[in-house]
């Protein structure tokens, strides 16, 4: 496969950018989408020009470390799919392929296609725990969880903090990633101590970060890869009503 | 040097409450005196640094990529183990303590295991109650499975995706402890060196990957959480920034190096498909339970899977060994399936593949019961490859995995070098030569939230009121040059050939000649050429950009380095071990039957490398292995 790429080229936080064109040539399908940035890397070293650089790790769609927007989508036009899992057999010789960092002020640009993601670890940091001490738990099988609970709950906690429904946001907001984990710790009886504390400390710190607010789109969940449904959105929005009603510790 | 491994005296079920009596204790108001510095924030160092918090412990943790919660851990798939005989089939601390030293082919040591084995039960108690999502059954209990061969179900899991909320667990309460104040978390920062003034472990020198800063943090103690070397073969299922930097610059300041040549090679990976990739993909061993694996009777027979008849084909596990078929342990898994490329009958690109298929298991259960199994893993196996494995059978091929080898530790998990620990993937302590399914998150999770916070303060009692040594020492700058040194020569080189190609280079002779199979003629041809190749390295390697800055390919090169010196290690414990033990064969020591052949009498002990500076000429020294409460057979699956 012959591609075009068009890929946003920026030297440090406070360097202005500019979308470069190469050409990327003799690609295979069967390569996933950053082994052909890769080929396009190595080529850029023996020709004298830095590679791109970009965010990657684990390279199987669980660490959340990898993330661009192609031709204006966050992940790319395959759904349910990180960048890394993404394979160029979804693109057609000939292709023009444009390639963008997340876009989002609570997510500046380090370099390149790398963001600075830390405003989703204020947010956990704010109460996306259970306060269990090591040591002091009882026995797994004291508390039994309905299964649905324990399902529904598990679909919460498959986010992997990629950032992807933040990038496509219009409003560039958080509240996808924020009810993922309040619904996941919510839905459980061992997050039930905090539920109303947990909402408002996170929602609190999710505001004062750079994000947007929800009006929804639901952009978030369609460019997911784990597929987190808005309706946890929803739970959040009641959890957090609630939690302005009766926290006692709610001014 | 003699090394201790301070196995605390008794019966082996007493030893772990004996030593936490006999270990020393620091008491609540002086802990907040002391700075522990952990490296790595997988399973064991967040698990770690959350509960030294907790404790009362200053904690300042560092991680290389952005966030705590990416660290690769977070990839595994199938499952935890636990003795918590939920399931009333016979399991027991005992027993999970036998599998896992007779799975290890009797290279591990026993009272490590046994307490492993201990406290496993306490993990699912603690990840529960922190809300890890496990599977349950409809009467709201934890539904468990049996994983890897064993023969009673003692695996906890989260769909396929147990390391993740295992690891969300830990990184949420290593969260809770920086909210707290007592841990301050440093991500995109990479320890490139560490620091040894008298003899014992005073800090640590770090750059941070964002801005290239290279600069010094000052500890009472270090913690080693760094994972494991797989990324020597360039190939493997690590994450591409898995990397040994860290062990290896301890192990270069005196930490002893224990058996590098354990490495584990998974047996149901997606195979190669060209000469571009980047890294391979592990498909859960779970997916043995219901598939077939088997490849044709004819050599080079290239029709579809679909269009070879069943007499055709061959079912070779369930033919060479009935008892176990599909299910025999991964290490002769894996080597079934190379046996089988090599008389050249594998099947997909280059035959480096044998097939897994499902058809009988649909037929019998029905594709609905197959896809609520194994329906995430068949579609990332689509992703993939572009095929769907309910209508043609899955391709799969073995790759490295994990390695059992790691530093060398004591009971307590300190290194040869006091104050230093090394906790999870990074030590070598808990799998001897063969690591069991689900038997990885286990042994991270028991040595960060259980083993580690019970032990370190023994070292630390016994450093009380000492003063911790200045960042402007110059035993901290002499470092800090030293970094700064190796980072402006790998800039200045200006060679032709780009990190990538040295490393693919050095990962296929080390698959080709140190991998699944390795025989002394093959190591001693390795032996001759990586220091040619680690040579050609440092005068033509091609480095582009500055180091103020984000520079991916400088943090790749410095990694690379080391892993050639790695390499060396490796092949010289491969050809010391003159025997089969678990992951590491040896072509001249097998079964007539082909089966891994151990030398009790001669290599029953752990080899921990002493480096003197001369990558050819390691120190070897032996702790003896003894066996009191395990009987030493012949493993066989037949």
């Amino acid at each position: 496969m012959d591609l075009t790429l068009y890929v946003w080229r920026q030297a440090g936080p406070d360097a202005a950018g500019e979308m470069k064109r190469y050409e990327a040539q003799g690609m295979s399908p069967d390569m996933s989408f950053l082994e052909m940035l890769d080929v396009v890397n190595e080529r850029l070293i023996l020709e004298g020009e830095e590679p791109i650089v970009f965010e990657h790790d684990c390279r199987e769609g669980i660490c959340g470390a990898c993330g661009m927007v192609i031709n204006g989508v966050a992940h790319g036009p395959q759904r349910a799919t990180t960048t890394c899992q993404l394979h160029m057999r979804q693109f057609n010789d000939g292709d023009t392929i444009y390639i963008e960092p997340w876009r989002s002020t609570a997510f500046p640009v380090l370099r390149d296609l790398m963001v600075d993601r830390s405003s989703f670890d204020r947010i956990i940091e704010a109460g996306g725990y259970v306060s269990v001490s090591t040591g002091s738990a009882r026995d797994a099988n004291e508390i039994p969880v309905p299964k649905a609970d324990a399902d529904s709950a598990m679909d919460a906690a498959a986010c992997i903090g990629c950032g992807a429904c933040v990038a496509a946001c219009p409003n560039g907001a958080a509240q996808l990633f924020t009810s993922a984990k309040v619904a996941h710790l919510g839905l459980l009886p061992q997050g039930q101590p905090e539920r109303l504390s947990r909402t408002r400390a996170m929602v609190a710190v999710m505001e004062d970060e750079a994000f947007g607010s929800c009006t929804n789109h639901r952009e978030c969940e369609a460019v997911c890869p784990k597929q987190i449904s808005v309706d946890y959105i929803a739970r959040l929005n009641r959890d957090y009503l609630k939690a302005q009603l009766l926290d006692p510790n709610a001014k | 040097m003699q090394l201790d491994a301070k196995i605390p005296t008794g019966p082996i079920a007493e030893k772990w409450e004996k030593a936490r009596f006999d270990l020393k204790l620091v008491n609540p108001a002086n802990k907040r005196k002391f700075e522990i510095l952990i490296v790595g924030t997988g399973l064991a160092g967040a698990s770690a640094a959350a509960t030294l918090g907790e404790l009362g412990y200053n904690v300042r943790c560092f991680c290389f990529q952005d966030s705590a919660r990416r660290a690769h851990s977070i990839a595994a798939q199938g499952g935890i183990n636990a003795a918590k005989n939920y399931q009333n089939d016979g399991d027991s601390v005992f027993r999970l303590f036998y599998d896992t030293v007779k799975g290890g082919d009797y290279r591990a040591r026993e009272a490590n295991v046994h307490r492993l084995a201990e406290v496993s039960v306490n993990i699912i108690d603690q990840a529960t109650a922190q809300g890890v999502p496990f599977a349950r059954e409809y009467g709201g209990l934890l539904a468990n499975r049996s994983f890897g061969g064993a023969q009673v179900s003692r695996t906890f899991y989260a769909r396929g995706q147990t390391g993740q909320q295992l690891l969300l667990g830990a990184y949420q309460a290593l969260m809770r402890q920086v909210k707290a104040g007592r841990v301050t978390l440093h991500a995109r920062t990479e320890m490139l060196d560490l620091v040894v003034h008298e003899g014992r472990a005073r800090g640590i020198v770090t750059r941070d990957l964002a801005t290239g800063d290279i600069r010094s943090w000052s500890g009472d103690a270090v913690v080693l959480a760094t994972g494991g070397y797989g990324n020597v073969y360039y190939l493997s299922t690590n994450a591409k920034g898995s990397n040994v930097t860290a062990a290896w610059r301890a192990h270069r300041r005196g930490a002893y190096f224990a058996n590098p040549c354990y490495t584990q090679i998974h047996p149901t990976c997606i195979p190669v498909s060209g000469d571009y990739q980047s890294k391979l993909t592990l498909m859960s061993e779970s997916l043995r339970n219901d598939g077939r694996i088997w490849v044709p009777t004819a050599p080079g027979d290239s029709r579809r899977p679909t269009d070879i008849p069943e007499s055709e084909r061959d079912y070779y596990l369930e033919r060479r060994y009935p008892a176990f078929g599909n299910l025999v342990p991964r290490d002769v898994a894996s080597r079934a399936a190379k046996k089988e490329a090599d008389d050249g009958r594998g099947v997909g690109p280059g035959g480096l593949g044998v097939y897994l298929d499902f058809a009988n298991a649909i037929e019998r259960l029905g594709q609905d019961a197959i896809a609520a199994r194994y329906g995430n893993l068949f579609e990332m196996y689509e992703r993939i490859t572009g095929d769907d494995p309910y209508r043609v059978p899955m391709r799969i091929f073995p790759a490295v995995h994990y390695t059992m080898g790691g530093l060398w530790v004591d009971y307590n998990l300190m290194t040869t070098v006091p104050g230093l620990y090394s906790i999870g993937e990074s030590n070598f302590s808990d799998h001897g030569a063969n690591r069991l399914g689900a038997s990885a998150l286990m042994q991270g999770l028991a040595d960060g939230y259980f083993v580690l916070p019970n032990t370190i303060g023994d070292y630390l009692a016994q450093h009380m009121g000492e003063e911790r040594l200045e960042t402007s020492d110059s035993a901290f700058t002499a470092i800090e040059d030293d970094v700064r040194g190796r980072t402006r020569k790998l800039l200045e080189t200006n060679g032709k050939r780009t990190v990538d190609d040295f490393h693919r280079e050095l990962g296929l002779l080390m698959w080709n000649e140190c991998g699944m199979e390795r025989s002394a003629e093959g190591l001693r041809r390795a032996l001759a050429k990586i220091p040619e190749m680690r040579e050609e390295f440092h005068q033509n390697v091609r480095v582009l950009g500055g180091d103020q800055t984000v520079n991916q390919s400088l943090e790749k090169a410095g990694r690379v380095a080391d892993f050639f010196e790695l390499a060396e290690l490796m092949c010289i414990d491969a050809l010391n071990r003159d025997e089969s033990c678990g992951g590491h064969f040896r072509t001249e020591h097998q079964t007539p039957e082909g089966e891994a052949q151990r030398d009790d009498e001669n290599f029953r002990y752990v080899a921990a490398w002493e480096c003197t500076g001369d990558f050819a000429k390691p120190v070897l020294n032996k702790e003896p292995l003894e066996f009191e409460n395990v009987k030493l057979t012949q493993r066989s699956y037949k």
